[in-house]
């Protein structure tokens, strides 16, 4: 749905659409943005750094860090002393890939709710790049390919493996490049990386492969030898979602707020209205009342669950 | 625990035989007495706690988050045991996570009142992995994809074994296999066979067709029938009497009225069938006693076990291996026609002068429960494992089915880009009398690699429709099926189920209205 004014929280396809008359975004949101739509020559770009404000008629916005991916950010919006936090996606945990999330006092918070159920209480990432690590060294001929979100999964895998200690080569399915290249051009180093479509007399053995998740399934690998279909997302928590997407070795790794960081930010914020939208909305509505928030469901359209969590 | 936890975690997403194996290698390799030999006692279905029934897990849950978020929670994973192990939180000041042995060695020990207390604080302690397999253990469901069989595979392959003498001794040892590593890993000596029920490895047959069989001089070769039933081991010494599948695994408790009959001392080879008034009953009878714990009366009586010997191995404390096929035929004929031994007799020799006369006669045997013919050298001695030349199964020819395929589900490991598992169905009318397919049978192979590239080609341009990793096709593509039984099962929307399916040829010149019926499938049905 294109608007004449939009504010964007963060690149992803379900909350950055192309055709709006002016978008106003951070820097790195705008990039992406181009990146992704064309340049979008037809869209007024309104860059805005975290915690610069601009004045929309009466309404006072600037975009605070939400540490979802690189150039995420939560709208606060203000009118007449009243505060509106928009989060967009966030989560609480360290990324090297952006800032952290800063929790905003305010009268009403608009929260995600991806992974708004208690089973979800995502592991530590440095564990789930272990079991990486160490599938490697169980099958050191394999060919492990680990399906990734192009925008802020690969990068965090990326940076992840690096923290790790992982100084190899990490191989790149084409479609990954572009945003790759952003990122770095934006101060995320991401090491010795190259694309597939370079290789020259490689077998890929023992060999890290990132592509994006449905490419696991396309005839696309069929050049590596015996390959381990690796999967990083949030959704890898529940065994029968792994399944599903017919992972073998499910890493739970997840650029959204879990059950823990989603109701610790709901006591952080203190909103005593939260507004609850993008994904398992009930659950956290309940949780909400029960301690004593006014806590509603937000339902928006539009919203494509799968690949971006 | 939580390495044992991380084994089971990575052997359920992993689908591979060989990969499974490397994993539990590498586990026993890693993990230190006695926590690997109860995680060997844990595969091998060795354990048996049952300590946690389904209402307290789901009262622990209802405690934790209340009834509204656990019965959301519940609703969505499907899973009672990993519900609970998702929503739980590692307490942060708990204690160090248990090892293995100290929670096997603890509900040994602990009383039903214990059980519950001790339980909440591991799951404080453990993380949601480790939760997950705790309760998997405790509520006596694993569900992996290992066999007990291929536990032992991994055992053997540590201490470069052949599986057959970790057989050999594994029915004297007890969890947690102290002896048993120490032999395998340490220089120990290897544990007594123990031949009081010792599970020897059976000798098994390759696959041979009529041309090879020209090849070979019909004077060195007895024939038997061979019967649709489970291969068996009856093995009975200073008392202890058992009943062994081919793979080694115990299954006395589904087969008492068996166990009962063993008045004898021995280690025989034979088929396990279910016989009713002189005659075999067919395989669908048989597989209602499987995978039963215990047995009852009703069962015993509707469906005798019977097992038909030809071979033994050890006869009153004399192992027979060695000898020839000939000789240890002699021996069993003698002990037989000593008295009476209900529920057993012998698999008569069938005789025949030269192949084309044994091929008339594999050709006119049409009786129920007869999958074909065994040939066995007669100077042959009993050898474990699948030794290329002294036996051979010449099996009858499968029957064949024409069928239309109407989903395709991706493989794993190297076939993960393929649509590799092919759904079929058969033709029937509805009530309304509309025709349509119902599913009949799934099948992985009986495929060229060449013709499962094509396959999958033509999955992907006929795709209709998609459930994650399942496509549905048009229903264009008839394929032809191979099988060796059909059955009626309640089970199957169809009705019918097929035994050993696999794909035989592609039929693209057969439009798929031509394809066969639900009906003519059930005629099959003996």
């Amino acid at each position: 749905m294109a608007v004449n004014r939009a504010v964007i929280t963060h690149g992803h396809g379900d909350h950055a659409r192309p055709g709006h008359r002016s978008a106003l975004a951070t820097p790195e949101t705008l990039a992406i943005m181009r990146t992704r739509f064309q340049d979008m020559p037809d869209t007024t770009q309104q860059p805005l750094k975290y915690g610069d404000t601009v004045t929309m008629g009466d309404v006072s916005v600037s975009l605070v860090p939400a540490g979802h991916i690189l150039g995420s950010a939560q709208a606060v919006l203000e009118h007449k002393g009243q505060r509106i936090v928009v989060s967009g996606d966030y989560k609480r945990r360290p990324d090297a890939t952006c800032p952290p999330f800063e929790p905003v006092p305010c009268d009403v918070f608009i929260t995600e709710a991806t992974f708004a159920l208690p089973v979800f209480h995502h592991p530590s990432d440095a564990g789930e790049i272990g079991k990486l690590l160490r599938s490697l060294e169980t099958f050191p001929e394999r060919t492990h390919l680990v399906g990734v979100y192009a925008l802020g999964k690969c990068q965090r895998v990326i940076k992840l493996l690096r923290a790790a200690g992982y100084d190899k080569r990490i191989w790149l399915h084409g479609a990954l490049a572009s945003l790759c290249k952003l990122y770095e051009a934006n101060g995320v180093e991401l090491g010795d990386t190259a694309l597939i479509s370079d290789a020259i007399l490689e077998t890929f053995k023992g060999q890290i492969v990132l592509c994006p998740p449905s490419a696991i399934a396309d005839r696309w690998s069929r050049r590596f030898a015996d390959p381990i279909a690796a999967m990083a997302s949030g959704w890898m928590g529940v065994r029968a979602r792994a399944r599903q997407r017919g992972a073998e070795l499910p890493l739970i790794i997840s650029d959204h707020a879990d059950w823990s960081e989603l109701t610790q930010t709901l006591k952080d914020v203190g909103a005593p209205k939260v507004w609850v939208t993008h994904g398992r909305e009930e659950a956290l509505v309940a949780y909400a009342r029960s301690i004593g928030i006014d806590g509603e469901a937000l339902h928006l359209g539009g919203r494509e669950e799968e690949d971006e969590s | 625990m939580q390495a044992f936890a991380r084994l089971l975690d990575a052997l359920s997403f992993q689908p591979a035989r060989n990969a499974k194996l490397r994993l539990i290698e590498a586990y026993l390799r890693e993990t230190p007495d006695p926590d690997r030999g109860w995680a060997l006692a844990a595969l091998t279905g060795g354990l048996d706690f049952a300590a946690a029934k389904p209402a307290l897990l789901r009262s622990f849950g209802h405690e934790k988050i209340g009834e509204e978020l656990f019965h959301l929670s519940y609703d969505y994973v499907g899973d009672l045991a990993e519900t609970l192990a998702l929503i739980w939180e590692t307490k942060p000041d708990a204690g160090p996570p248990p090892s293995l042995g100290e929670v096997v060695e603890t509900l040994q020990r602990a009383t039903k009142m214990q059980t519950p207390a001790i339980l909440k604080r591991w799951l404080d302690e453990l993380d949601a992995t480790g939760r997950w397999a705790l309760l998997k253990l405790l509520t006596g469901a694993l569900r992996v994809g290992v066999s007990a069989r291929l536990a032992k595979q991994a055992v053997a392959n540590i201490g470069s074994q052949p599986v057959a003498e970790v057989e050999e001794v594994w029915h004297g040892l007890s969890a947690p296999y102290r002896p048993l590593f120490d032999w395998l890993t340490a220089d120990g000596p290897k544990p007594a066979s123990n031949m009081g029920g010792a599970f020897l490895s059976p000798m098994l047959a390759n696959p041979i067709d009529r041309a090879e069989i020209d090849t070979l001089d019909p004077a060195h070769f007895r024939a038997e029938w061979k019967w649709d039933g489970i291969r068996v081991q009856v093995a009975s010494l200073g008392g202890v009497k058992r009943l062994f599948s081919r793979a080694g695994e115990d299954v006395s408790g589904a087969f008492p009225d068996i166990v009962e009959a063993i008045d004898f001392e021995g280690v025989f080879d034979g088929e396990l069938l279910v016989r009713r008034d002189e005659a075999v009953a067919p395989f669908n009878d048989l597989q209602q006693r499987l995978n039963r714990k215990t047995v009852t009366p009703k069962m015993l009586k509707e469906h005798p076990a019977h097992v038909r010997l030809y071979d033994v191995l050890w006869l009153d404390g004399e192992d027979l291996r060695a000898l020839s096929f000939d000789e240890r035929r002699t021996r069993l004929e003698a002990w037989m026609a000593e008295k009476p031994r209900p529920r057993f007799d012998i698999s008569p020799l069938v005789r025949f002068a030269d192949w084309a006369h044994l091929a008339t006669l594999r050709e006119e045997m049409r009786q129920d429960g007869i999958e074909g013919l065994m040939l066995k050298r007669g100077d042959a001695p009993y050898l474990a494992g699948r030794p290329k030349g002294p036996w051979f199964k010449w099996k009858r020819d499968p029957m064949l089915a024409d069928c239309v395929m109407m989903y395709a589900q991706r493989g794993h490991g190297k076939r993960s880009s393929f649509y590799s598992d092919y759904t079929f169905g058969a033709w029937r009318e509805t009530a309304e009398g509309k025709r349509e397919l119902a599913p009949v049978g799934k099948a992985y192979f009986g495929f060229t690699d060449e013709e499962l590239r094509w396959l999958d080609k033509w999955v992907r341009d006929h795709t209709t429709n998609r459930f994650g990793p399942v496509r549905e096709v048009e229903q264009q593509l008839v394929l032809e099926v191979a099988f060796d039984g059909v059955a009626r099962s309640t089970r199957h929307k169809s009705g019918v189920s097929l035994r050993f399916p696999r794909i035989n040829r592609i039929r693209t010149d057969k439009p798929a209205a031509e394809a066969d019926t639900v009906d003519t499938l059930l005629h099959l049905v003996p």
